[in-house]
């Protein structure tokens, strides 16, 4: 008997809770080592070496890092306002984990396959700046008002962006449901949404790159201007839970650019597990995250500002608008 | 102060009028060392920033009131600790005018080594720091991996990396061997494609010309109404430098040229240092083709301590050495003496009064430090905050020295 007939005599509860054990799973073993993956990656572009204490090559790294951030003090600012302060960190972690719903990991495998899961991914990572914007007014610091400030302003220029250039894939596949989307591409490397939507692909990853608040566009957490923005007061686990959202969102948005652009998990040789595409392209995407940190300064935030508005929204406006025209026509 | 908004709501005021006021530092990941700035901000916006300095402050100036000549010099090295080369031979330099001694040609060789590496150590520690407060990461490791050979040249020579104390009033601690000028030879063979490395990081980037062009404008006016000196002054377009105007050691007897930019903002100030580490590698490389055999250390033994086997040989020597030891130079001529010399950040004076004791009565050092400091208000006024780190940055200031 075949896994997927095994799968189908079981009943259906139990086949999404052990879908979302795996999905969890991944992501959460993906959080540890991606950071180990992003110190070794960072560590050799930088001549040295990374982590190479903990177990061989520094591999038991990430495990040592969680097991302190666990038994860490847990310090609360005492004029911080406690219920929000407790609960920013909560809700970034499940607006991230949640988003992985929806994902479509390998042909036929996404633990709900919604017919808006793109909408589903944009409204979720919203709320996850809400984490952000709560965190930074609970903890009644200036360093962290003002990281949260900026990161408000920032999320919602580069979401605009984020959403409008998805418009025009959804346009193409004529669906929102993120297995549809990948299901149009089949069919040969050339199908892949990143050779029809080249200029979408551009601005995605741009917004994906704000959006996730990483170098080049990293201002809410600028370390050598406002410390570390909104989660200066944290620390002990409940800073590790924003580690956590901050990893977890990487890995959403390098899903995201898979299954939109580059053909989720087809791939180029058949006979490869659909599992295998679709990681190799995450973490090609991932690694890329980590090659611009190495090597961009970081925008001022007005610029930061101007780039989205003046730059990426037009962008993202005219390949909606030519994305219509070839459709229609 | 967000209580304090609270407060403006519940009473009806407009909650956008307010300034904020943000305290900076003493410890702060982008002041380099523990500078204290408020910051008055509407919005990103600085309205007014007012420095805060003395948190690193040791009375090196009524220390030195204290101490005996030779005493004074481990002090010096915590001035500017990053390039402390530059410090001991600025400290010497105004202590042997003082006194009137005559250095040896190969002193004065091997002291324009040490100050010149001294100098591309500190540059290399500005650009890593400065290009960090920016965002890019990885110049700052570059940047250590450098500064790192010419710490263990030092190492090499005298046996410390950072405090080094490695000149002394009339010459040096000791001799450099060939093999260590023949290893910095080497470095410097190497640091012209390392300098390459950077540039081509940061030296062309989009996003590293918005962050510094037309940012931090000082005019040449105002930076020599304020006293700037060293880099920052050269920035704004004025053509000065100590080792130029009133050469010491040989830069009169090597070929190189004092760098200018024009326009006085921070990527002017980021491109003289720039091209003032090509500039001090070929002083180096000049200097050790031209150096010759000789003593290290002058005869003048009333102001000088003669060599160790004269002293434990001949009594004379032995007397010399007591007497400076115990009292310092006893026959030291009364006056007063402003001598500068150009360390990595700009013009380092010492202005000693002296009353023929064995210490000096008073001294007193002009840091750039603390001069660049008291100019940060204008320049960032109506600027961002984080143009204030940047400002920060291509000031190039040490607190040690800065507060003394």
């Amino acid at each position: 008997m075949s896994l997927t007939g095994i799968i189908a005599t079981l009943p259906e509860t139990l086949v999404i809770f052990l879908k979302t054990f795996i999905a969890v799973n991944i992501l959460m073993l993906h959080i540890a080592y991606v950071v180990y993956f992003e110190r070794k990656v960072i560590g050799h572009m930088q001549a040295r070496l990374g982590p190479m204490r903990v177990g061989w090559h520094g591999l038991l790294q990430p495990i040592a890092d969680g097991v302190k951030l666990f038994f860490k003090e847990d310090i609360i600012p005492s004029s911080a306002d406690k219920p929000i302060f407790y609960i920013a960190p909560v809700i970034g972690v499940v607006a991230a984990i949640s988003s992985l719903a929806v994902i479509p990991m390998w042909d036929g495998f996404s633990i709900a396959d919604l017919n808006i899961g793109l909408l589903y991914i944009l409204a979720l990572s919203s709320i996850g700046s809400y984490a952000i914007i709560l965190s930074g007014w609970a903890s009644t610091s200036k360093y962290a008002f003002i990281g949260s400030l900026r990161s408000a302003a920032q999320v919602i220029s580069y979401e605009i962006a984020m959403g409008m250039s998805l418009v025009g894939i959804m346009l193409l596949a004529g669906s929102a449901s993120l297995s549809d989307i990948v299901t149009a591409q089949q069919g040969g490397v050339f199908n892949w949404f990143i050779f029809k939507q080249p200029l979408a692909f551009f601005v995605f990853v741009m917004a994906a790159i704000a959006e996730t608040n990483r170098a080049p566009f990293d201002l809410p957490e600028a370390e050598t201007e406002i410390v570390a923005g909104y989660f200066t007061e944290y620390s002990g686990i409940r800073f590790g839970l924003f580690f956590m959202a901050e990893y977890a969102g990487m890995f959403i948005m390098s899903a995201m650019a898979a299954v939109c652009f580059l053909g989720g998990w087809s791939g180029p040789i058949p006979g490869v597990p659909g599992i295998v595409w679709f990681l190799f392209k995450v973490y090609g995407f991932i690694f890329f995250y980590f090659w611009i940190r190495a090597t961009l300064p970081r925008y001022r935030y007005d610029q930061l500002m101007s780039l989205g508005w003046k730059l990426f929204i037009p962008l993202a406006l005219a390949n909606i608008v030519i994305t219509g025209l070839v459709k229609i026509l | 102060m967000i209580d304090d908004n609270m407060n403006d709501r519940s009473e009806g005021v407009d909650l956008l009028s307010k300034e904020l006021t943000l305290n900076m530092g003493p410890q702060h990941p982008a002041t380099h060392g523990v500078l204290r700035l408020v910051l008055d901000l509407d919005g990103e916006t600085v309205k007014k920033i007012t420095p805060y300095v003395g948190y690193l402050h040791r009375g090196v100036e009524k220390l030195a009131e204290n101490r005996n000549y030779m005493q004074i010099l481990p002090l010096t090295d915590r001035l500017d600790y990053i390039s402390a080369m530059s410090n001991n031979i600025g400290y010497c330099t105004a202590v042997e005018k003082t006194f009137g001694i005559e250095l040896t040609e190969r002193t004065e060789y091997i002291r324009t080594i040490v100050g010149e590496m001294s100098r591309i150590a500190n540059h290399l520690l500005w650009l890593a720091t400065h290009a960090l407060d920016i965002g890019a990461m990885t110049v700052f490791l570059y940047c250590f991996r450098e500064r790192e050979s010419i710490l263990d040249l030092f190492e090499k020579l005298c046996g410390a990396r950072l405090t080094t104390t490695y000149t002394r009033i009339g010459g040096l601690k000791n001799d450099a061997s060939p093999e260590w000028l023949e290893q910095v030879y080497k470095f410097t063979d190497d640091f012209p494609s390392r300098v390459e490395q950077y540039e081509t990081l940061i030296d062309q980037n989009r996003i590293w010309l918005r962050r510094t062009k037309g940012i931090g404008y000082i005019s040449p006016e105002d930076a020599i109404n304020w006293g700037l000196t060293g880099p920052v002054l050269r920035g704004s377009g004025v053509n000065y430098d100590v080792r130029k105007t009133q050469p010491y050691g040989v830069y009169d007897k090597v070929k190189w040229e004092v760098q200018t930019a024009q326009n006085g903002d921070i990527y002017d100030r980021y491109r003289v240092r720039m091209e003032e580490f090509r500039q001090s590698n070929s002083i180096i490389r000049q200097c050790i083709e031209q150096i010759p055999e000789g003593p290290i250390i002058s005869d003048a033994h009333k102001y000088v301590l003669p060599p160790k086997d004269r002293v434990l040989n001949d009594m004379e020597s032995l007397i010399h050495h007591f007497v400076l030891i115990t009292k310092g130079p006893l026959t030291a001529p009364k006056g007063e003496i402003y001598v500068a010399t150009e360390v990595p950040k700009g013009e380092l004076g010492f202005h000693i009064v002296s009353d023929g004791e064995g210490r000096p009565y008073r001294m007193r050092v002009r840091s750039p430090s603390f001069v660049h400091v008291s100019a940060l208000p204008k320049i960032c006024q109506g600027e961002l905050v984080a143009d204030v780190i940047a400002n920060i940055g291509s000031i190039d200031i040490v607190l040690g020295e800065c507060d003394r």
